[in-house]
């Protein structure tokens, strides 16, 4: 659709990196854009996709690297800087104001009305008024204001971060094709998108990022999802220990935990799987396709608005997470922070679930204690040479301080989100083992991993979830990368039942 | 009409209470007349002032406990200065104390962008820094306020039925509230009460913005002080019973703790409220102390109610 | 975290996870200052005394640290323990002294449950929750007042000896605050309900993902705060001798001084009741030192503000590098 060598590149970034403390975010992230062009951006989560954004944004400095607009080297140290730069963003959230009407927030963002009116009406959404408040309006509504307010601002490059997520399919439509329409004359547009179809259909080039670094520059033909899919996954991928699949399922009796319909708001829409004794039942879902939800429900977190869930034939709600314990349903969150008494040692972490109840109210049995809290540690290899703070183990010991407490206390049924997220390959292996571990003991563990790579080490079976439902149902045995990845996102095609 | 209705429908709700009210007030007490009108104007102005303060930061998401002891450094700044000053010195005072209020506010500001201390902490910190500093400049009660002052906020307005105080209130809110509220700046002291991230994207310079949020507050508290001393006749350096009633007096108005929601009306019609029914407390000839009582019942379930209304808020 | 800490810093850490070193470190500088300025003043006498005072203070600062903990603070912790003690003294003539002293720390343990009311089901903060409910019972109290004004009002002799009496040159009241932090010092530790009271002030999120009830806690400290604002307005009756309606209410801010001074985080989590009664110590000790300066009640209170700020500021600093 464009010339290659001509015109310039309107934005160019090579060489990005940034690191938070030890981690290593980006370390060569790098991007092209020319006029006219639509450019899709493409990682699996943790790639570095979401950092990357905010750099070029604004949001974020980079540590090294470059980045040029129209030849000129930039480094904006706030998103006010980005947009003077002719950069306008539609982040993935909503960001207008909540509390101010749709006028205010023109006035604020000072975008000029009339332009704005004009890309409302043309983006499908009628009858809007001036003096609407920003929260009584439907999300889709506030995604296509977002957008036409960027657009109204006339940007050079505009970014545009899981636009259609909330949308429904006629208003999709219209967004891909004004989209596609401005690109055509002459403006250049970053494209981040889950979904393969869109970016088929309207995008010029895909460029894809792996652990931190730009690997790939793909120019959209038909079949090219392949070779998206492989090159987010790597071709040097590490072996992991692998075992019969679901050897570990006990025979006995029907299933533990039976989830059925289970919805929570438009985020969760209608998830049915069953847990058994003694089996590890992975899921795997992009980000934000209501995992989170899942298993926040199931931990007493927040409360379902449909479906049921039924633990060994009677059903249960709960509505608190101490309700879900007392169900032997326990849950160890994706944010460390949100488990963990940071300020606290390592002991009163672990021996917390001890004494929440009234009845453990008075004086601590400090041996008993002490002798539970001890075999936890030992168990799961707590390195216990910072023991007096939680905040001062590395990420790896603090996961396994927020699993230990369960083990302490007992387990039946584990809730782990993501509980590998960021840490190091060895505590890896002793979770996954640990994990089959408490299976062949009895205990039922549901376990969300972003790694898919981890999914035939520690799981048997496998629900995938994209857009709120279950999608695919794959046996450990069978969950290679490829096969999981495709149906994250969503390209099996049909939805089946768990 | 019926969207003006649901946009302002707490405000309406209070002004029809206030209303109301007012007719009981004339039941209980037939002869009550321009004079009671007078009189309740004249002493709800000091708190209709700290409410105003404190809705400013409330609505910045924000809260500021030292609103009372500000006033009180304000107030007997102004007594000491204007002891025995003439018209010009007099003049000078006002212009002094507003801008001290100014500064005061902007020190509070300040420290809590700077430290990254939260502003419940820091204002508590001050709360005692500025009541410090208030015993410092007086002792005691005492000073005096240039007569004619008094003048401005005692008697009616053209009608027997306007009181001064209340026309006074009226000018001094409207001139800051009015330019602000349309201006990127009112709007940007919104946002970051509203939707803090969001804000940040929309280009707004938050910590700028938050100060002068606060020193907006110390604006209007150092008004408070002023027209304390200018109805009194004295300075008075323990500060007064206003952070509480302000408190109440926003959440009551429909500004939510937590901020972004709410303007200046509510919360001016809610402190009548409050002082409308500890006059008729009062005219029911009931002890004072129970009065205190029932006020502060009052101000603690409408801050419980807020409490509540805050959480469901935030679950949605 | 992999960098290697600077001294500075690490001597900023240790003083933060032992802040009772320089604190001890501290008093002591100030009673050498004290000695300095005016010799000989530093005697048994005088220590008995600071200890007397010291110790009403250090009570009330228990409130506070026990409430500081969760990320509270107890406002009206002054004004129950003022009532307690006026209530008590007023009801000697009419109902003898044991049941006095029972009727008198009921309103404290009732303004106790409204706080953990308030602050646990409808999540206001602790802050004006305490200060509101500060304001009712003094309000209460000027009511109580005048039915009671004809009875006049009796400080138990038991009372009295506890408060002012010594034996062997100690202060009696030892007698009640020793078992007392003790007690503190033990439970804040060694029991389920110490430890979920850091539980809390650490992570709301993290305790309730444990099975923690939170407003179970809340209602039972708030309600434990005003009992304890209660004995130590009987305690300081029997030191003042003359009940009146404000008579507990100037140790207010100390209290909080104390317990943000002693180390414990305003934003809960961290601390504990040693160091609220080095912190306590300290500030009496002050006090001497301010009114030997003749320093004005003006400058203390700005000071008391400083140092809430600085000290605040300081811990936040200390925590904020690892996060």
């Amino acid at each position: 659709m464009t010339d290659n060598q001509n015109p310039p590149p309107l934005l160019e970034a090579s060489g990005v990196s940034k690191r938070f403390g030890a981690v290593v975010a980006l370390h060569d992230a790098a991007l092209r854009l020319r006029p006219g062009e639509i450019v899709a951006l493409m990682g699996a989560n943790g790639a570095g996709k979401s950092t990357f954004v905010k750099i070029l944004t604004g949001a974020l400095r980079r540590d090294n690297g470059h980045i040029r607009i129209r030849g000129a080297d930039t480094n904006f140290s706030s998103p006010a800087q980005a947009r003077k730069s002719g950069l306008i963003p539609v982040y993935q959230e909503p960001s207008l104001i909540p509390d101010l009407d749709v006028a205010d927030n023109l006035r604020l963002g000072q975008t000029p009305v009339e332009p704005f009116l004009h890309w409302v009406s043309e983006l499908g959404i009628a009858n809007l008024r001036l003096d609407d408040t920003i929260n009584r309006l439907p999300l889709a509504t506030l995604r296509i204001l977002d957008l036409a307010r960027a657009l109204a601002s006339e940007p050079e490059v505009l970014l545009l971060d899981e636009m259609t997520a909330a949308l429904p399919t006629d208003l999709v439509e219209r967004v891909l094709g004004t989209v596609r329409a401005q690109a055509d004359k002459g403006q250049a547009v970053i494209y981040i998108s889950h979904r393969f179809a869109e970016i088929a259909q309207i995008c010029d080039s895909a460029t894809v990022l792996r652990d931190g670094a730009t690997v790939g520059d793909l120019p959209i033909v038909p079949g090219v999802e392949e070779q998206v899919v492989e090159l987010m996954l790597g071709a040097a991928l590490e072996t992991n220990p692998t075992r019969k699949a679901g050897a570990a399922r006990a025979a006995s009796g029907g299933p533990h935990v039976q989830v059925r319909n289970l919805a929570v708001g438009t985020k969760l829409r209608d998830v049915s799987l069953d847990l058994h004794r003694g089996e590890v039942l992975g899921v795997v879902a992009l980000e934000g396709q209501g995992q989170d939800e899942l298993f926040e429900a199931l931990a007493g977190m927040i409360r379902p608005t449909g479906g049921k869930i039924v633990i060994d034939d009677a059903a249960v709600s709960f509505a608190h997470p101490a309700d879900a314990i007392a169900w032997g349903l326990t849950f160890v969150p994706g944010n460390r922070a949100d488990g963990l008494l940071m300020q606290r040692s390592v002991h009163e972490n672990i021996a917390l679930p001890l004494l929440a109840r009234p009845g453990k109210w008075g004086a601590i049995g400090m041996a008993s204690e002490a002798s539970r809290v001890n075999d936890a540690i030992a168990r799961l290899q707590i390195d216990t040479r910072a023991m007096g703070e939680v905040q001062r183990l590395s990420g790896g010991n603090q996961q396994k301080v927020t699993i230990g407490r369960w083990i302490a206390a007992g387990v039946d049924t584990l809730l782990l989100f993501d509980p590998t997220r960021g840490i190091d390959v060895r505590t890896k292996r002793q979770i996954y083992l640990l994990v089959r571990e408490l299976a062949a003991q009895g205990a039922s563990v549901l376990y969300y991993t972003s790694e898919l790579a981890e999914v035939p080490a520690a799981c048997d079976r496998v629900v995938v979830i994209f857009n709120g439902k279950v999608v695919d149902v794959i046996e450990a045995a069978e969950a290679d990368e490829q096969t999981l990845m495709r149906a994250a996102y969503g390209l099996t095609g049909e939805a089946l039942p768990a | 009409m019926s969207r003006i209705v649901a946009r302002h429908g707490w405000t309406l709700g209070l002004l029809a209470i206030l209303v109301l009210l007012f007719a009981f007030t004339k039941v209980i007490q037939p002869n009550f007349g321009p004079t009671g009108l007078d009189s309740l104007s004249r002493a709800t102005l000091p708190f209709a002032f700290a409410t105003a303060a404190m809705a400013i930061v409330v609505i910045a998401g924000g809260i500021d406990l030292s609103v009372a002891s500000m006033m009180a450094v304000a107030g007997v700044t102004t007594a000491v200065m204007m002891d025995g000053a003439g018209t010009g010195m007099t003049l000078f005072t006002v212009v002094a104390v507003l801008v001290i209020g100014l500064g005061m506010g902007a020190i509070n500001g300040a420290l809590i962008v700077v430290t990254r201390v939260p502003d419940i902490v820091v204002t508590l910190a001050m709360l005692f820094v500025w009541e410090g500093v208030a015993l410092l400049i007086l002792k005691a009660p005492g000073g005096a306020a240039t007569p004619w002052l008094r003048e401005i906020i005692v008697g009616p307005f053209l009608v027997p039925w306007l009181p001064k105080s209340f026309v006074f209130l009226v000018v001094c809110l409207a001139v800051v509230w009015i330019p602000l509220r349309r201006s990127r700046l009112g709007l940007s002291i919104y946002a970051i009460g509203s939707d803090e991230l969001a804000a940040y994207r929309s280009g707004i310079a938050i910590g700028r913005t938050r100060i002068i949020a606060y020193a907006l507050c110390g604006l209007f508290a150092a008004m408070g002080g002023l027209t304390l001393t200018m109805s009194t006749g004295n300075g008075e350096p323990i500060p007064g019973p206003y952070l509480m009633a302000s408190v109440a007096a926003v959440v009551l108005g429909g500004v939510v703790l937590g901020g972004g929601k709410g303007a200046l009306l509510g919360p001016i019609i809610a402190v009548f409220i409050l002082r409308l029914v500890r006059m008729d407390l009062t005219l029911m000839s009931v002890d004072p102390n129970v009065t205190t009582i029932v006020e502060g019942t009052i101000m603690v379930v409408v801050v419980m109610i807020g409490g509540v209304l805050a959480m469901r808020g935030r679950r949605q | 975290m992999t960098d290697q800490p600077a001294p500075l810093k690490r001597v900023l850490r240790f003083m933060g996870d032992n802040p009772i070193i320089p604190l001890i470190i501290l008093l002591i500088m100030l009673i050498g200052v004290l000695e300095y300025m005016r010799p000989g003043i530093v005697n048994e006498r005088w220590m008995g005394n600071t200890i007397k005072f010291a110790i009403p203070l250090a009570m009330l600062a228990a409130c506070q640290t026990l409430t500081m903990l969760t990320g509270g603070i107890d406002l009206s912790a002054a004004v129950a323990a003022t009532i307690s003690a006026f209530v008590m003294a007023t009801q000697v003539p009419i109902m003898g002294v044991p049941l006095a002293i029972c009727i008198g720390l009921i309103p404290a343990i009732l303004i106790g449950l409204v706080n953990g009311f308030g602050v646990a089901f409808c999540r206001v903060h602790p802050l004006i929750m305490t200060l509101g409910t500060g304001l009712i019972g003094t309000g209460c109290l000027q009511v109580y007042q005048r039915f009671v004004i004809a009875t006049g009002s009796v400080v138990p002799d038991g009372l009295a000896w506890l408060g002012t009496g010594r034996t062997w040159g100690l202060p009696n009241s030892l007698l009640l605050f020793v078992p007392f932090a003790v007690v503190v010092i033990w439970a804040q530790r060694r029991t389920g309900f110490g430890r979920l009271l850091y539980a809390l002030g650490s992570n709301q999120t993290a305790s309730r993902i444990s099975g923690v009830r939170s407003w179970q806690v809340l209602l039972a400290l708030y309600a434990l705060s005003g009992l304890i604002a209660g004995v130590t307005g009987l305690l300081y009756v029997g030191l003042i001798k003359a009940p009146s309606l404000s008579l507990v209410n100037p140790l207010l801010l100390p209290s909080v001084a104390a317990a943000v001074i002693g180390g414990t985080s305003i934003f809960g989590g961290r601390g504990g009741y040693a160091g609220t009664i080095v912190g306590a110590l300290i500030l009496t000790v002050l006090g001497t030192l301010l009114t030997l300066m003749q320093m004005p009640e003006g400058a203390r209170r700005i000071l008391f503000g400083l140092i809430i700020l600085a000290v605040t500021t300081i811990y936040i600093r200390l925590t904020d590098q690892s996060r």
